[in-house]
């Protein structure tokens, strides 16, 4: 339930085209059980060898009924469209803005592929439920109701075999789609597993290649693929007894009204009931099972997309945004970072740190290298200066203010991190590096693209700064796409500018002409670069050694050689010459 | 996808659908087609049987004697009520065979495109899209579902009844028959005019949802950056442009396809009643009748022929509705289906290679035997022309000759290349990227063929080895890790599948990586998924690396193996490396030049050329560009 009021929040500007469809629709519903009841009129007046002018009159009261619910039909089907095509358009939003304010937790917490999935089928999914909602929710109760109503009015007697009929569907509908259900939602998740095991293999063709396991993998899906064939089998093969269960529940209509029908009829002298009611019962007979199997399918199709409603509120509902300060800062006045006694984990039900006591002082203006192997936090320590995450303990200075004290964008703008994991989006150069300015000149950005060494090989490129770069920027080569993700950076003139690990693949050279550049160009920001190699940090002004979430050493480059054997010793392993090799 | 839909129906791709659904179940389809025939048929009838049993009423009704009308009701009753048996049997029958079918044939048309798939050239991978492949998968065999489990069966049946009832309309009124068919006519006309908007729509929403997932999956994965930025109003309102687009064209796609119904089913309550109109100055007038039954529009007869037909209009309506519902799904899925057939129909990785690798004993005069067992030697096996089969021991000695290669014609990526790499050497690869490093690799293991030159492994043409042994013998670290769905024993073995858990446990020693992975929670039986996604950067190259240990192939490319370990990891790796590497012939792209620098031989490529060769010494002294390269005075770009 508090699914469903979730979700209809997101219904809006389309309820009008929403009670539109209902009413629409259940007035299609009405004039659809009259029609059968105004053609056995019809039909006993032919019988009875009536005037013309009688039969007209029934005829054009059938045919006004005929458009009215033709027009009916056709209004509502239109705005159930437009309101379900409108109710996922909302739902698509109100989803897509909740993501964009998800903190660097929530974006953990969901996978990326996760987030597209609920943005994509689950919508998807769950439009479909409401336009099945809205079209038969109401119509298949009430058609059932109207049309259980005027047999009884016409058939008398004759409606008695509702009674039989009826529990004997719907006991047998339950039942299937009881039994059916849980199979289905188990093989959807087998099947999804499978899609993810195509995908790797899409992906990871050439191991598959160069291992020759192309008939292992052959064998395997083969594997996977028969047994999802089997559970879906098993799943519908139960769903399939759907079929030969109403043809049974018409087939008893047809023999029943036919032989008891005839009976009364007969008896009665035609007074109780005649070959107008008893065709007309035939159809009630139809519009009633109809009914019951539309009921049955509303039931499956909800079940089949509750999973997805449920992901998809699960966005909807997530709050967790960074605390707000009240009387937000809106100036960051200069580069300085202090950390004081700061402590951090990732979620508050983690064991351990992931940074413990770190206290620090950088001035404005410096260039720090922080060096540290594979999980020593290095990016965590970074990702704390622009808020990504907010600190468990202590507190951060940014400027002289806790960073909790900034306006967001005011933080972020004054402090620009290259990311580790860097990406490039589909549009061209230009327009990538507009990223870090929207009003950058072309000045401005050239300027940019030279401190970061790029500009030279845009301009090698035939369309120059209009080149486009393809999703996920694969058409530049790594070390380009990381000399672009840093004039994307400068671009915003930080005050502080973090490089995290971010010229991993550019050659040395252009590496030290980059810092060479920074020095020269940007002497007032401060500079805070993660590197591997001590070459990338050794002529910073502090050099910070971390190693598994603490800060082991802190110092210039000939001081840690004296005080740090780790450094000393990633700086012995990172220059030995090929002759000292043990 | 982007391919313009053409919105009549393939004829071409429906046959082959139908032809391979037929010989996937050669008896089973043919047997279920037959029972929707039979049953069709049963529930096109019954029209006759109310006839009849409405002349009977009539003839009774006056008397009021039931029990003399039940005399001649019950036979044709137990009549229909016999068929109607055979029918339930006959539905029972063909929807369980319609369901083993349906996953069937879905789960053979899976494994043939994924068998398809995996004997494809790596090209193909290189120049499709990810996204676009899966797509066969996820969307294209879904759209075929629907049409062998719904819209296939629902044709046959429906143009079965219609035809039946036809044919006993017919039987009853030739007249009647003719105004019906003009109702049919005009809803033929609505369903062309709305189908046709509708198909128009849907091709625009197939590529709306196109275009929207491709935004959305872009955004998700830079989600970080986009924060970083603060970029989130300009992606939302990106986001609203296209979100508004998707909706328009939802909805227009969807009116028309959800309007069609109701029109359809009212132009049928309309016919319905000009038949009954029309049925009723026949009897009043009583025209005569001119039908294949003989039967008059007077009295009792008169009106048992216009009520069974007013039912027949019914059922003749609604099927027509059925088939105009249908048209859209099977339209969608030739589409998809040609599709997949497109894929299937690619041309495959050729492989003329005829001579194999095979486990060898080595006699003290040099003879090689071939034997079963696994000897930890091994010999190219090589049948000549003449009937006469040679032996070449495995060892290692790959010579590429001048070789010349271009991905696309015209644009020669590498000129005139030659390397030597002796049994046992390291080889070692520098240039910037683009240089034409991972090509020579690829050409090595035949992911592509050299345009011009040559390439020998021990003496032999590589054309002439069999790719799957090739490459067998050629182990392969990669800078993309890519792991697999399992355990983490499961993608070590995935180099050699029949290594014991104690070999793959040793290669994981050997390079490194056990540390690791007995701090995992499940030691070497934690699952990863999604691609190791729980691992860092650094433990998923320490496994790729294992996992080329456990293959224990004499020659070994490590291309950019170690890029995502930080020094001093690669230190420990490097050491267990440097064990692995012990008597094979190992190629190295690496991008830090400390870890080539032990190589016998460094080559210096740029744009596609070899510009200096030689050890690590020989070039420091040579003072060219690996020199400056070494000293951090030169970039290679």
């Amino acid at each position: 339930m508090h699914i469903f009021k979730t979700l209809a929040k997101c219904i809006r500007e389309y309820k009008r085209p929403m009670f539109v469809t209902i009413v629409l629709i259940v007035l299609e519903a009405v004039i659809e059980t009259f029609i059968p009841f105004i053609t056995a009129n019809l039909v006993n007046l032919m019988k009875g060898g009536a005037s013309l002018e009688a039969i007209l009159k029934n005829g054009i009261l059938l045919v006004a009924l005929a458009v009215v619910s033709l027009t009916c039909g056709a209004v509502a089907a239109h705005a159930c469209s437009k309101s379900s095509a409108g109710f996922a358009k909302n739902v698509r939003h109100d989803a897509f803005h909740k993501i964009q304010g998800f903190t660097f937790e929530r974006i953990d917490a969901y996978s990326s592929a996760s987030l597209v999935t609920r943005l994509t089928t689950d919508v998807q999914n769950v439009q479909m439920s409401y336009m099945m909602l809205i079209r038969t929710a109401l119509r298949s109760p009430l058609m059932l109701i109207f049309s259980v109503v005027m047999a009884y009015i016409m058939g008398g007697a004759l409606s008695a075999m509702f009674v039989f009929v009826i529990p004997v569907l719907a006991v047998g509908l339950y039942f299937i789609a009881r039994g059916a259900m849980p199979r289905f939602r188990a093989v959807f998740k087998k099947y999804d597993k499978l899609n993810e095991s195509i995908e790797e293999n899409v992906r990871g063709m050439r191991v598959v290649k160069g291992f020759s396991r192309e008939e292992f993998e052959k064998q395997k899906f083969t594997r996977a693929s028969e047994d999802i064939r089997d559970d879906f089998y098993h799943a519908e093969r139960i769903v399939a007894l759907n079929t030969p269960l109403m043809q049974f529940c018409l087939y008893f209509n047809m023999i029943f009204v036919l032989l008891i029908g005839s009976k009364l009829s007969i008896e009665s002298q035609g007074t109780l009931l005649d070959v107008g009611q008893i065709s007309a019962m035939l159809t009630y007979g139809m519009q009633i099972l109809m009914s019951l199997m539309m009921l049955s399918s509303i039931f499956v199709i909800l079940t089949i997309s509750s999973q997805s409603a449920k992901r998809l509120v699960e966005i909807l509902e997530d709050d967790a945004k960074l605390p707000v300060s009240e009387h937000p800062v809106t100036e960051v006045a200069d580069g300085s970072v202090t950390f004081r006694g700061v402590s951090f984990k990732y979620s508050e039900k983690a064991k351990k740190f992931a940074l413990q006591d770190i206290d620090l002082d950088i001035s404005s203006g410096m260039t720090v290298g922080i060096i540290g192997g594979t999980g020593s936090s290095k990016s965590t320590l970074v990702s704390l200066i622009p808020r990504l995450y907010d600190v468990s303990e202590g507190e951060i200075l940014v400027g002289g203010r806790d960073v909790r004290e900034y306006d967001l964008d005011t933080l972020r703008g004054a402090v620009s991190m290259v990311l580790q994991k860097n990406l490039l989006f589909r549009g061209t150069i230009r327009e990538n590096l507009k990223w870090g300015n929207p009003d950058a000149t072309d000045d401005e950005i050239i300027e940019a693209a030279k401190l970061a060494q790029a500009h030279d090989f845009v301009m090698s490129f035939p369309d120059g700064y209009d080149t486009m770069i393809e999703q996920g920027g694969t058409n530049v080569s790594g070390g380009q796409k990381q000399r672009l993700c840093i004039a994307r950076a400068l671009l915003r003139k930080p005050k502080i500018l973090i490089l995290d690990d971010s010229t991993s693949a550019v050659d040395t050279k252009t590496d030290a002409l980059i810092r060479r550049g920074f020095e020269e160009f940007i002497p007032s920001t401060t500079k805070i670069i993660i590197a591997q190699r001590i070459a990338s940090v050794e002529n910073s002004d502090l050099i910070l050694v971390l190693d598994g979430g603490k800060l082991i050493a802190k110092g210039t480059h000939n001081e840690l050689l004296v005080t740090c054997p780790m450094y000393r010793e990633i700086y012995h392993e990172q220059t030995k010459g090929g002759e000292s090799d043990e | 996808m982007n391919k313009p839909m053409k919105r009549k129906i393939n004829f071409r791709v429906l046959g082959r659908v139908l032809k391979l659904l037929f010989s996937s179940y050669p008896v089973m389809v043919p047997l279920s087609l037959l029972f929707v025939v039979f049953t069709a048929f049963t529930s096109a009838i019954p029209a006759l049987f109310m006839q009849k049993v409405f002349e009977i009423i009539g003839a009774y009704e006056e008397s009021g004697d039931f029990a003399m009308a039940l005399g001649e009701i019950l036979p044709k009753i137990i009549l229909l009520a016999s068929l109607y048996i055979l029918s339930l049997v006959s539905i029972t029958l063909e929807t369980q065979m319609m369901a083993k079918i349906t996953q069937g044939f879905l789960s053979k048309l899976r494994v043939s495109l994924f068998d398809k798939m995996q004997d494809l050239p790596i090209r193909y991978f290189d120049t499709h899209r990810h996204g676009d492949i899966m797509s066969y998968y996820t969307n294209d065999i879904g759209t075929l579902r629907q049409l062998v489990s719904q819209s296939l069966p629902t044709l046959v049946r429906t143009f079965v009844i219609l035809m039946t009832v036809f044919f006993v309309m017919i039987y009853f009124s030739v007249p009647l028959t003719l105004v019906l068919l003009l109702g049919v006519v005009a809803m033929l006309f609505v369903s062309k005019v709305f189908g046709g908007g509708s198909a128009k729509y849907f091709i625009r929403l197939q590529k709306s949802v196109a275009t929207q997932e491709g935004f959305v999956q872009e955004m998700m994965n830079g989600q970080k950056v986009v924060k970083v930025f603060c970029h989130e109003t300009a992606a939302e309102e990106d986001f609203a442009r296209l979100n508004e687009q998707l909706y328009e064209d939802n909805y227009r796609a969807n009116a028309y396809a959800n309007m069609l119904g109701p029109i359809i089913m009212n132009i049928g309550n309309i016919l319905y009643v000009l038949i009954a109109v029309v049925g009723a100055l026949f009897l009043l007038y009583e025209v005569p009748n001119l039908s294949i039954s003989g039967m008059q529009f007077s009295g009792i007869v008169g009106i048992s022929i216009v009520v069974p037909f007013l039912n027949m209009t019914k059922q003749f309506t609604g099927n027509v509705n059925q088939i105009s519902q249908q048209i859209n799904s099977i339209v969608m899925a030739l589409a998809g289906a040609e599709r997949v057939f497109e894929l299937m129909d690619e041309e495959p990785e050729a492989d003329e290679g005829y001579v194999t690798l095979v486990n060898c004993e080595v006699a003290e005069d040099g003879t090689i035997t071939e034997c079963e067992k696994h000897t930890g030697k091994w010999a190219w096996r090589h049948p000549h022309s003449d009937g006469t089969i040679t032996y070449t021991l495995l060892r290692g000695d790959v010579r590429m000759v001048e070789v010349d290669f271009a991905y696309e014609e015209g644009k020669t990526v590498l000129h005139d290349v030659s390397v030597y790499a002796e049994p046992g050497q390291k080889v070692a690869f520098v240039g910037a990227t683009g240089a034409g490093k991972t090509t020579i690799t690829n050409l090595l293991n035949r992911f592509y063929d050299i345009a011009d030159g040559k390439v020998r492994y021990d003496g032999i043409n590589i054309n002439k080895i069999r790719k799957s042994d090739l490459r067998r013998s050629l182990g392969i670290v990669l800078q993309e890790t890519n792991l697999f769905t399992g355990t983490v024993m499961e993608n070590i073995r995935y180099g050699n599948l029949g290594a014991t858990d104690e070999e793959c446990i040793r290669a994981a020693e050997l390079v490194g990586a056990a540390d690791f992975i007995e701090r995992l929670p499940d030691g070497y039986n934690t699952l990863l998924t999604g691609n190791g996604s729980n691992l860092s950067q650094g433990q998923r190259q320490l496994l790729a690396i294992a996992r080329a240990a456990v293959a224990d192939p004499p020659v070994m490319i490590l291309d950019e193996a170690t890029s995502s370990i930080d020094t001093h990891t690669e230190a420990i790796v490097a050491r267990g490396m440097d064990k692995l590497m012990e008597g094979r012939t190992v190629f190295v792209i690496a991008h830090r030049l400390s870890t080539i620098r032990n190589s016998d031989v460094i080559m210096v490529l740029d744009h596609g050329r070899i510009i200096e060769r030689g050890s690590h010494e020989k070039l420091i002294e040579e003072g060219g560009t690996y020199y400056r390269l070494y000293t951090g005075a030169f970039e290679l770009e």
